[in-house]
């Protein structure tokens, strides 16, 4: 078997898997459902996704220490993640093979040809890099100030590095290397008194926003997915929403289009996660390059070069995605996968100068300072943002979140939707609650969510802590929020019409929402006086009654200035006259002349904010059909503090 | 004539097809503009079509029976309960398809009451199936997620393991659907789609606190075939449950009144909501079985509107006393 063909297996293999995973990422009793699928690890294997987070956060969580293995593999073959695993990879080099089969050879070879702009990459890389890495470098810039053991930990290793370096080289004399040095340390101690620990150089991570695999996760879990639950083949019992996604989906066919102008242009141009297997393989053991330097020039290697990494002159090893189809192409048997660098020299490392790179870090250091002068998060928090239950406080959250979607997919009832702009920028398509589309609110007896989440930006709960049971009792509940009755929208309160459907689908032992009985006198269009009356029916002297409307079981009569205050329950009523219920005679009836009054019987919902845990399962089944009449906000959420709304009982 | 002139004019024969291909091009932009010509713009919406009748399975040529069995073995209550009424087979013959519907709404445990017991579930299924029915189906539109609804509550495993089959509502199992002379359930989606082909229809319910209507019953529990946003139906709660009783009339209703949520009704949530009331009811009658089921949650009948109106309708009658229940002790 060819080398190709076993590549070709091999990405086809892994894109079923990927697909595989992101159908089986459904809940339910059926074999195809979640059934312990490690339907993570094409994002654990994603080391990118672990480099971010263990910037942002300094740790590696859990599954994500499989990146580590990846890490390994690239450093000793290279960039074999792009060429043999990677899905997305795998859509690009498909269509971009399928777009310019029918070209000629030449013009094969030119849209093959190394760009320079494919550093591009690299500097995406560094400024999403930077975003993350943010608090750690203030931390370790204020090290003077806080920690005097790693301020001489650090300093002595600039110490080294600088005497190396001079030693090195000759034309530097040891004074200005001092004087540098001087300088240098001059600056550090002055920053770590000027710099504060402050939110806004709190950490972020945007990683997701271009990772091909947090990527490609989002664009199947909530564009192509979806599409599929509306064909026969139903993956989902309901067909799943998500709200704002034109612009995941103009992404991704953006992506998959430019395919069409250059072959896996997002690999060569975008993609970060390639950009860092670039770095990555720098010292790689193994390369493809040539035996001998024998070489005809005809450029043939180049025809199907994935990499765009020119193997006809010096081959840059940081391009070469290992697709191997040089291999096969060159007709002199030149190009092979070997220790020995390449005849004809090769260029392992980046295409990057000083300048673009302090040129992206400095971007990226500067962008979330620059978004969070907004005040989100902080005392400007978006409180329409509900997070789902065991989501971290929202910067820590923010530190996690990779936007895969992954909670979003599993959510039984496609409460958990992609976030636009409400939470900020920074939060674009992390996860948020919306309480009118899906099948109900959020489950009470659900932690499928955090259980899921690859980074824990979302906690792995257990049933006992979401419910506050057991060993969890002294914290009750997760709140996620809190609900709000809107006075002026809601039937009891404002509109003399019965309903409390809010508070009879209250989830909480006992219920959050508990209802107040009133009698609230209607307007019947004319004063109601008895012409005449018996034990159970009044007639009256004006017809002026709609028949039939009182009898609803919901309507009472009040007979004015009477000694007797009882409300009787309207059983039926015509034009002229009402019947009431025969368990309370009239006694004695009302006399001619005496005015009567119909009243509503009213149940009106209130929310008690110290049960009430935001759910929404009320706002989701409010029957006020637009804006709902009870709705959730994150006001109160037990994952800040400083969003209690109540005293601490 | 001049040859170059001649060159880059028409010939006769070219002129007349070209202008053949123009009139055709012509007349088939004109004729397909007035074909598809509307000159009146859309009409108002109308009121889409909908069957419109009475989902009849009762049992025609009995007179209405009830039995109320005390004890605190759901399946042996049911078992006695049928055989006072004369045994499961004389509701239900051989070839029967029959639907058993449940009350699945919340995705809530067994334990706490709030959805049709599991046993009650598979103790019917096992009787239908060995009076000879040809299949059992067990259905409900619940309120929580369907698919959770039916595993947390325990009766998908006790449908299944007892050979029923488990119909999840879809929407394409909801067809818009009518009551004669009503007023709210008027081109309604209804849950017809596990109906199909259906000859015997079995109603069970728990008892249970319900703060809008005072109790939800057998009655309240037809409430799981409506479809659409049927939750505005809440205004006038006892007009809808009034119109799903004359909506569906079935073989049987079972009310299992061995544990009743006495409070924080309808979904409960706490041990503490429940009571153990020890008893059963089986019958023919819903309103009766209501009537009766008020008293386990210490309510008098005429507290609950709607069974004064379902009995003006004709759907049944309140006094339970005059079908001469039998009753029994375990």
């Amino acid at each position: 078997m060819k080398i190709v063909t076993t590549r070709r297996i091999c990405q086809i293999f892994f894109f079923i898997v990927f697909i595989w995973f992101c159908a089986v990422t459904t809940l339910g009793d059926q074999w195809w459902q979640l059934r312990g699928w490690p339907v993570n690890w094409i994002i654990e294997l994603d080391p990118l996704v672990g480099l971010a987070t263990l910037l942002s956060t300094r740790t590696l969580y859990a599954g994500l220490l499989w990146g580590l293995a990846t890490v390994v593999l690239t450093i000793i073959l290279g960039r074999f993640f792009c060429g043999w695993v990677c899905p997305f990879g795998a859509i690009h080099q498909f269509v971009g093979f399928a777009a310019n089969r029918k070209k000629s050879v030449a013009a094969k070879i030119k849209i093959n040809r190394y760009r320079p702009t494919q550093s591009i990459k690299y500097w995406i890389l560094i400024f999403l890099l930077t975003i993350s890495a943010i608090e750690l470098a203030v931390d370790l810039i204020r090290s003077p100030a806080t920690n005097r053991w790693l301020f001489a930990v650090l300093l002595l290793a600039v110490l080294a590095a600088v005497v190396i370096r001079t030693s090195r080289r000759n034309g530097m004399n040891f004074k200005k290397a001092a004087l540098w040095f001087l300088i240098f340390t001059g600056l550090w101690l002055l920053l770590s008194t000027g710099l504060k620990d402050h939110q806004t150089s709190a950490a972020s991570l945007q990683i997701g926003l271009l990772d091909p695999i947090p990527l490609v996760y989002r664009s199947f879990n909530m564009m192509i997915l979806p599409l599929i639950d509306r064909t026969g083949l139903k993956l989902s019992a309901a067909p799943r929403l998500y709200d704002g996604t034109w612009l995941m989906a103009a992404i991704f066919m953006a992506a998959v289009l430019l395919n069409l102008l250059i072959p896996r242009f997002y690999c060569r141009f975008l993609c970060p996660a390639g950009a860092l297997f670039g770095v990555l393989s720098r010292f790689s053991l193994w390369r493809i390059g040539k035996i001998s330097d024998e070489c005809a020039e005809c450029h043939i290697c180049e025809k199907h070069c994935e990499g765009a990494c020119s193997p006809t002159t010096r081959i840059r090893s940081s391009e070469c995605v290992l697709c191997v189809n040089c291999l096969n192409d060159c007709r002199h048997g030149l190009m092979t996968y070997q220790i020995a660098p390449s005849a004809t020299g090769d260029i392992p490392g980046p295409d990057l100068s000083r300048r673009q790179f302090l040129a992206a870090a400095v971007s990226g250091a500067a962008v979330i300072p620059m978004l969070r002068v907004s005040g989100v998060p902080g005392s400007n928090w978006n409180p329409a943002v509900v997070r789902p239950p065991g989501a971290l406080a929202e910067k820590e959250f923010l530190s996690r979140c990779i936007k895969c979607g992954q909670c979003m997919r599993i959510c039984p009832t496609n409460v958990i939707h992609p976030a636009g702009l409400e939470g900020s920028l920074e939060g674009l398509w992390t996860p948020a609650l919306n309480f009118r589309i899906g099948t109900s609110g959020c489950q009470f007896n659900c932690i499928a969510c955090g259980n899921l989440c690859p980074t824990a930006a979302i906690r792995p709960i257990r049933l006992d802590e979401r419910l506050g049971r057991n060993s969890f009792a002294d914290r009750g509940p997760i709140k996620i929020g809190t609900a709000f009755i809107d006075r002026g929208r809601c039937l009891p309160w404002a509109m003399e019409r019965p309903c409390i459907v809010c508070q009879e689908n209250c989830p909480v032992s006992p219920k959050a929402i508990t209802t107040r009985e009133v009698f609230d006198t209607i307007d019947p269009g004319s004063r109601l006086i008895v012409a005449k009356a018996d034990d159970f029916y009044i007639e009256l002297q004006t017809a002026g009654l709609e028949t039939g409307k009182y009898t609803t079981g919901d309507y009472y009569c009040a007979i004015l200035s009477s000694s007797d205050g009882r409300l009787r329950r309207i059983i039926s009523n015509w034009e002229r006259g009402l019947k009431v219920d025969g368990e309370f005679p009239f006694d004695p009836p009302p006399p001619s002349g005496s005015m009567i009054e119909i009243r509503i019987r009213l149940q009106r919902p209130y929310v008690d904010p110290a049960r009430c845990i935001g759910c929404g399962v009320c706002e989701h089944e409010c029957p006020v059909p637009g804006k709902r009449a009870i709705r959730v906000t994150a006001d109160g959420e037990s994952r800040d503090r400083s969003h209690s709304l109540l005293l601490r009982g | 004539m001049n040859s170059d002139l001649n060159k880059n004019s028409l010939n006769r024969r070219q002129f007349l097809a070209r202008s053949a291909k123009a009139g055709i091009s012509i007349a088939a932009a004109c004729s397909a503009g007035l074909w598809f010509h509307d000159s009146m713009g859309p009409a108002p919406s109308v009121e889409t079509r909908s069957d419109a009748g009475l989902l009849d399975f009762s049992m025609t040529d009995q007179n209405p029976k009830m039995a109320i069995v005390r004890g605190s073995n759901r399946r042996a209550a049911l078992n006695s309960a049928l055989k006072a009424l004369g045994g499961i087979e004389s509701f239900v013959k051989k070839t029967d398809r029959v639907l058993l519907k449940v009350n699945a709404a919340f995705a809530s445990p067994p334990v706490l009451s709030a959805t049709t017991h599991p046993d009650v579930v598979s103790e019917m299924t096992r009787l239908c199936l060995l009076a000879g029915a040809a299949s059992v189906a067990v259905t409900d539109n619940p309120i929580n997620d369907p698919s959770s609804c039916f595993a947390l509550s325990g009766i998908m495993d006790a449908a299944r393991g007892a050979g029923a089959t488990l119909f999840l509502p879809n929407p394409d199992a909801f067809k818009p659907f009518s009551v004669p002379d009503a007023r709210l359930i008027r081109s309604w989606p209804v849950l017809l789609g596990p109906l199909k082909n259906i000859t015997k229809v079995i109603g069970l319910a728990p008892v249970k606190d319900h703060h809008r209507s005072g109790a939800s019953l057998t009655m309240k529990n037809w409430y799981g075939l409506l479809g659409g946003r049927r939750n505005i139906f809440h205004q006038d709660i006892n007009t809808i449950i009034t119109e799903l009783a004359l909506m569906i009339r079935p073989t049987l209703v079972i009310l299992d009144g061995t544990t009743s949520m006495m409070t924080n009704g309808p979904t409960g949530g706490s041990l503490s909501d429940l009571k153990q009331t020890n008893t059963m009811i089986v019958g023919t009658d819903q309103v009766a079985a209501d009537a009766f089921g008020a008293t386990l949650l210490e309510k008098f009948p005429s507290a609950l509107p709607y069974i004064g109106k379902a009995e003006a309708a004709g759907v049944g009658t309140a006094d339970y006393r005059a079908l001469q229940p039998v009753e029994l002790s375990l």
